[in-house]
């Protein structure tokens, strides 16, 4: 697989995730556990994927090997093209804030910054300078509905609008994949269906989203389903979404 | 990231906790502003002594009558006993016995209370001759000294100094009034040249510009009373140069020793001091004085880092969801190493300035309620200054290395 140039946008089709017999082993003492057994996945350009589990299913594993939030104990995982398995933890750090937009259950936003500054993070850390970073900061707000919020911190927002906040924020910076991990698990049925509505607005708009959750209610919202079981995957599997119902 | 977004970054975690980070640097402030003050004191310490010394006149030899020991073998105080006389002080200025010396002045000296109208002042009264005013390397304002000849016919004359002048007759001109002593009437015929190291703090003793000089025999046979006429507390041995302090010494201790019939120097009845030795004595003391109060302010500095360090370690610790989201969001170790290496910085800096504020604040409203000069010393401030940036910078490389090492997943995952 050839690595494309830093910043080409990729075209339907494309494949942004490509995960082969991965697997993560953690060490404590003489106890290994084995909490990813050898994933493979693809996610191509555009897709929106669920991927669900109980707690201990190694849900959690392989959503921070996805978001390049840590790295396999074996097995090769390729992200828009560039192999980021072995990567530094400098490089990583680079690779997450260029391609991968998180979206967390806690939505941790910083408390003593307005919303605007929030979301232009991603875009400190890339260097953009600081006039581009407040126009798309505030575009990126406008999009998910809170035009009208961009000098609130976020104790003066809801739940509902501190996550469409995280939201604007993942999508700022134009990545390949948004990653958002339980992003309802913190919000009221009204409020989870509103992000919910907006992530589907995001698909809709072309956007890869890879969706980690418990809840097969909130997993149905996507396109495809990936069940995770004792760190092997289960794709079209009725009965396993059924018994975890 | 830029460093001016990283310093921007870290100023607004410094700002974001005002309380936390005034009380942080205020053990900075206090180690900054004790360092100031402490130099300022020992360095106005010794200029005080220095120009104090400095009006005393230069090569000067002093010899106090006392310190002989009595047959109980108790050593009397200085200037307790009467065993020196003008005899001595005659003697002294022998060219032939005594070549190194060049002026002798004896004095005879109490305090008195002066009134001139209605206004009086307690002031150092000395009795002395003519000698006096180049021996103490004084010189006149106005009018003039007393003279061989107001000796004596012990004439009712004298001259004032600069701060007993404005005392007795404000701004009105003093030659030729009348002050009043002990009840005997003597006319004002010249004023001392302010020495100019007069503190407004200062005792009165130790005021050079305090006194009022007479001729010595005007004092012996109508001021001072007193048992034996003959006898001085003092006298002032101005030697040829500095060079001949010594050989003035000698030759003083010597014809001393045997005017007065001692055969063992260690049973002198008089003390020989020179201002050379007083200086070298008071500046060892500032010395020693400044390093105790800098030794005191330096621990204060240390235990001032060492709380900026606490507090950064605790802001570590309480702010490891920040970290790993910010992490998450692309910062490398490196940038989060220099946000809290900035925050630690910038808490040092702020104690800094603060302290230097308090400092020269300390230095301009102490000597007030102190009564000792302190003088500003800009190297001290900007010495001082620069501490201070450097324990913001010490103290603060552990906690953001250890915020730098933190696994973005573990400080996602703290609840």
């Amino acid at each position: 697989m050839t690595t494309p140039p830093m910043g080409t946008p990729l075209v339907g089709g494309d494949t942004v995730i490509e995960l082969e017999r991965v697997t993560k082993v953690y060490r404590t003492g003489s106890i290994s556990v084995a909490a990813l057994r050898g994933v493979s996945l693809t996610i191509s350009q555009g897709e929106y994927v669920a991927i669900i589990g109980p707690s201990g299913s190694g849900k959690s594993t392989l959503m921070h090997i996805l978001g390049c939030l840590d790295i396999p104990t074996s097995g090769r995982y390729h992200l828009a093209g560039e192999d980021v398995s072995r990567m530094s933890e400098t490089s990583l750090a680079e690779v997450r804030n260029r391609r991968i937009g998180f979206v967390f259950q806690q939505f941790n936003l910083l408390a003593s910054m307005t919303a605007w500054q929030n979301v232009e993070l991603p875009l400190v850390y890339a260097g953009v300078p600081r006039a581009e970073r407040r126009e798309r900061a505030v575009e990126a707000l406008g999009r998910v509905g809170l035009a009208g919020r961009i000098h609130h911190r976020p104790g003066e927002l809801s739940g509902g609008q501190q996550q469409r906040v995280a939201v604007a924020r993942a999508l700022v910076s134009e990545p390949d994949l948004i990653l958002a991990d339980e992003p309802t698990g913190n919000l009221d049925s009204v409020s989870a269906a509103d992000v919910l509505r907006l992530m589907g607005e995001l698909h809709a708009a072309g956007r890869t989203l890879v969706l980690i959750t418990h809840d097969v209610e909130v997993a149905s919202s996507a396109g495809r389903v990936v069940g995770i079981r004792d760190g092997l995957l289960t794709e079209n599997d009725e009965r396993y979404l059924e018994s975890i119902r | 990231m830029n460093w001016l977004e990283t310093i921007r970054t870290g100023v607004n975690g410094v700002r974001s906790h005002r309380l936390r980070s005034f009380l942080t640097v205020l053990g900075i402030l206090i180690g900054i502003a004790g360092v100031i003050i402490a130099v300022g004191l020992g360095e106005g310490a010794s200029g005080q002594v220095t120009s104090e010394i400095n009006a005393l006149g230069s090569n000067v030899l002093t010899i106090t009558a006392g310190s002989s020991t009595s047959s109980t073998g108790v050593r009397g105080a200085l200037g307790s006993a009467s065993t020196l006389t003008l005899a001595d002080a005659n003697a002294l200025s022998s060219r032939v016995d005594a070549p190194d010396i060049k002026a002798v002045a004896a004095i005879t000296s109490d305090t008195e209370v002066l009134s001139a109208g209605s206004e009086t002042a307690t002031t150092s009264v000395q009795g002395t001759t003519p000698s006096w005013l180049t021996v103490r390397g004084r010189t006149l304002a106005e009018g003039r000294f007393i003279d061989n000849e107001d000796v004596q016919d012990h004439s009712a004359v004298a001259v004032l100094g600069a701060t007993t002048a404005s005392e007795l007759f404000s701004r009105a001109d003093p030659l030729g009034q009348t002050v009043d002593v002990n009840g005997v009437p003597v006319t004002v015929v010249g004023v001392l040249t302010s020495t100019g190291s007069a503190s407004t703090s200062s005792s009165s003793t130790s005021d050079p510009d305090d006194l009022m000089v007479i001729p010595i025999s005007t004092g012996a046979e109508r001021i001072f009373g007193g048992t034996t006429r003959n006898s001085v507390t003092q006298i002032a041995v101005q030697s040829r140069s500095s060079q001949d302090l010594s050989g003035a010494y000698q030759e003083a201790d010597h014809l001393l020793l045997q005017l007065h019939g001692i055969t063992n120097p260690t049973d002198a009845d008089f003390t020989i001091t020179s201002e050379q030795s007083l200086l070298a004595t008071n500046t060892s003391v500032d010395h020693t004085l400044t390093i105790l109060l800098g030794g005191i302010a330096a621990i204060s500095l240390i235990v001032g880092g060492i709380g900026v360090m606490n507090i950064m370690l605790v802001s570590v610790t309480e702010r490891i969801r920040e970290i790993g989201l910010r992490k998450a969001l692309g910062a490398t170790p490196r940038v989060i190493r220099r946000q809290f290496l900035v925050e630690a910085t910038f808490l040092g800096l702020i104690g800094g300035i603060l302290g230097v504020v308090a400092g020269l604040l300390g230095v301009l409203y102490l000597p007030g309620l102190i009564g000792d000069p302190i003088s500003t010393s800009p190297t001290a401030a900007v010495g001082a200054l620069a501490i201070a940036l450097a324990i913001g910078v010490l103290f603060g490389v552990y906690p953001a290395s250890r915020a730098a090492a933190l696994a973005p997943i573990d400080a996602l995952r703290n609840e």
